[in-house]
């Protein structure tokens, strides 16, 4: 599924990313846990192509696919979705038409039809209420004067509409409180797949009670330091990072 | 050579004079030593007209101006067009429009380019009666080579309501002004723009609000696009009389640069003679946000698609506020084209 060979990434020109080596296989969920500056939203952001940051050596690959070469629209239309830390504000263009304008051009950039709007809103409905998301609000500006848990569930449910193969979470528990978590989390484990593969970034622990992982690894100072099982998440969180901050610098 | 455009310009040797052959024995520029003033804008009573009773319609011209009585009766929808028709010809027209009180009138202006170069003076007397209502849309689409000034002069009794959109995509040189005198009095205007800009074409949008009594409200929001070596013009007066307090006046302009070369120049003016007043002017020109589009991006939308739509997004919030269904969605589809054309 996912497989990135020895990544290493600059923001100007300080690296921040120095060797990363992960392999995520279709079916699992891999958490990445680190410290602030670890390089855990750069890693994200170089997986999905946003500008300012520079790979200098290494490669990511979605399927075998060189994901690296791709814009960052291509790379959504070949299944890799990130979930923001702070989703941005749309103001103008309602949730609805935001969320079909992205399914019809990643349908369209994969050869298929677009989706009709009959078909398309009784799936937007459905979806919505799962999450508990009030339909109203997919009429209005996208985030446009939402809480930061209700930007989390819109999150949420754009990847269950556009049914990524690949999902990036990136501290999607920060700002919810612990019903919001719930509702999130619900909808997360609800797109867990044999053909799906997710990247969960986070700080803390907490998340992973409710995303369980099959692998946790830690990232400091730019590489992966350490990997285990669900345990290790415990571990972290009863001894903190700095074991690792120290050891990596 | 017209009388027209001498009584404009005062220019006396714009007149037609006798080595002028279908002048020669009807001479104007002998007779004429100074130029008189301009016949100004009259909206008092006039005394029935001998064919009133036999016209189910009346056009009026006052003063060189023709007249709009609107019918009283809610709901009253006027088309006003003024098409520029010869290449390379200039005209003025006038035209003066009486809302009576307690009525509404929806006004739907187009200055349409039929023709290249040529050059438009066009202006407007706007009377509002006392708890009027009046929306005006002002659709100003022009040849590319054209000059054109669009003046509206909007004098509003008290309690009256005046709204506008002026929705713009530039000339060789355009203007469209607009001068309100606000009375206070629970009197309420809104004044928003658009302008869509490519290649090199200039457009201004000027507006003076003079507000002379307690307890006025104006709102203005304009918004322009400008690519290639476009220039847009926002200036904005606002003026607070002694004694209009309570006036609640807010201002806003923003405009998206998107291209190097294009240009935006905006003046937005307070001007506040009176204590108690709560006025604000917002004022932002920029590019599109990285951030969103890479958000867009990022969701699957093609780099130009996300602009499209950013920037669609971005003078939508003016469209939005046209009241008016038909003139609202006829706006949307005008500015989503200007927009394709200018990306």
């Amino acid at each position: 599924m996912l497989s990135i060979q020895n990544l290493h990434a600059t923001v100007g020109d300080k690296p921040i990313l120095k060797g990363v080596t992960l392999d995520v296989p279709a079916g699992q969920v891999h958490a990445i846990m680190g410290p602030n500056g670890a390089g855990k939203s750069t890693l994200s952001y170089v997986l999905t192509g946003r500008g300012g940051y520079e790979v200098t050596e290494g490669s990511a690959s979605l399927n075998g696919e060189d994901l690296l070469a791709l814009e960052p629209n291509e790379r959504a239309a070949k299944g890799v979705f990130l979930s923001f830390q702070y989703p941005l504000e749309i103001p103008g263009v309602p949730a609805l038409t935001f969320i079909r304008t992205a399914l019809n051009a990643q349908r369209r950039a994969r050869g298929e039809d677009e989706i009709a709007a009959p078909a398309f809103l009784k799936l937007a409905k459905e979806k919505a209420a799962a999450l508990k998301i009030d339909f109203e609000m997919l009429k209005r500006g996208l985030n446009v004067g939402f809480s930061g848990g209700e930007k989390k569930r819109m999150e949420i449910l754009q990847m269950a509409m556009l049914s990524p193969k690949f999902l990036i979470l990136d501290e999607t528990d920060s700002g919810l409180d612990i019903d919001a978590l719930k509702i999130v989390s619900e909808g997360v484990n609800a797109l867990r797949a044999p053909d799906r593969g997710m990247l969960v970034i986070t700080h803390y622990q907490r998340l992973l009670d409710y995303i369980k992982p099959d692998r946790v690894h830690v990232l400091a100072a730019g590489r992966i330091v350490a990997s285990g099982g669900p345990e290790l998440a415990h571990q972290l969180e009863a001894e903190g990072y700095d074991k690792y901050t120290v050891a990596a610098a | 050579m017209t009388l027209a455009l001498a009584l404009k310009t005062g220019d006396l040797t714009q007149l037609p004079s006798r080595r002028d052959e279908d002048w020669r024995w009807t001479d104007l520029r002998g007779l004429i030593r100074t130029a008189p003033p301009a016949s100004p804008a009259f909206d008092g009573e006039i005394a029935p007209g001998p064919f009133d009773a036999l016209a189910a319609d009346t056009i009026l011209f006052v003063n060189g101006r023709q007249r709009h009585a609107a019918a009283s009766g809610a709901g009253d929808v006027v088309a006003l067009r003024f098409v520029s028709a010869t290449e390379g010809a200039g005209h003025a027209a006038t035209y003066a429009i009486v809302v009576e009180p307690d009525t509404t009138l929806v006004l739907l202006e187009s200055h349409e380019g039929q023709a290249a170069g040529y050059m438009s003076d066009v202006t407007l007397d706007i009377a509002v009666g006392e708890g009027a209502r009046v929306e005006r849309i002002v659709l100003v689409d022009d040849h590319a080579e054209a000059i054109d000034i669009v003046t509206a002069e909007v004098d509003l009794a008290p309690g009256a309501t005046y709204v506008q959109t002026v929705l713009t995509s530039g000339a060789r040189r355009q203007r469209v002004e607009t001068r309100v005198n606000h009375p206070g009095a629970h009197a309420n205007v809104r004044l928003d723009g658009v302008y869509v800009l490519d290649h090199q074409r200039h457009a201004d949008q000027t507006t003076v609000v003079t507000h002379g009594g307690v307890d006025g409200v104006t709102g203005q929001l304009t918004k322009g696009v400008v690519t290639d070596q476009a220039r847009g013009v926002f200036q904005g007066r606002i003026v607070v009389q002694p004694g209009a307090d309570q006036t609640d006046a807010r201002m806003g302009h923003h405009a998206l640069i998107l291209s190097d070369k294009a240009e935006v120049d905006a003046k937005p003016e307070l001007l506040i003679f009176a204590d108690d007043v709560a006025c604000a002017h917002g004022n932002t020109i920029g590019a599109l946000d990285d951030e969103a589009i890479f958000y867009a991006r990022q969701r699957g939308i093609p780099e130009a698609e996300a602009r499209a739509m950013l920037t669609q997004a971005f003078l939508g919030e003016v469209v939005e506020r046209i009241e008016h269904d038909g003139a609202r969605a006829i706006a949307a589809a005008w500015v989503a084209q200007r927009l394709g054309r200018a990306q």
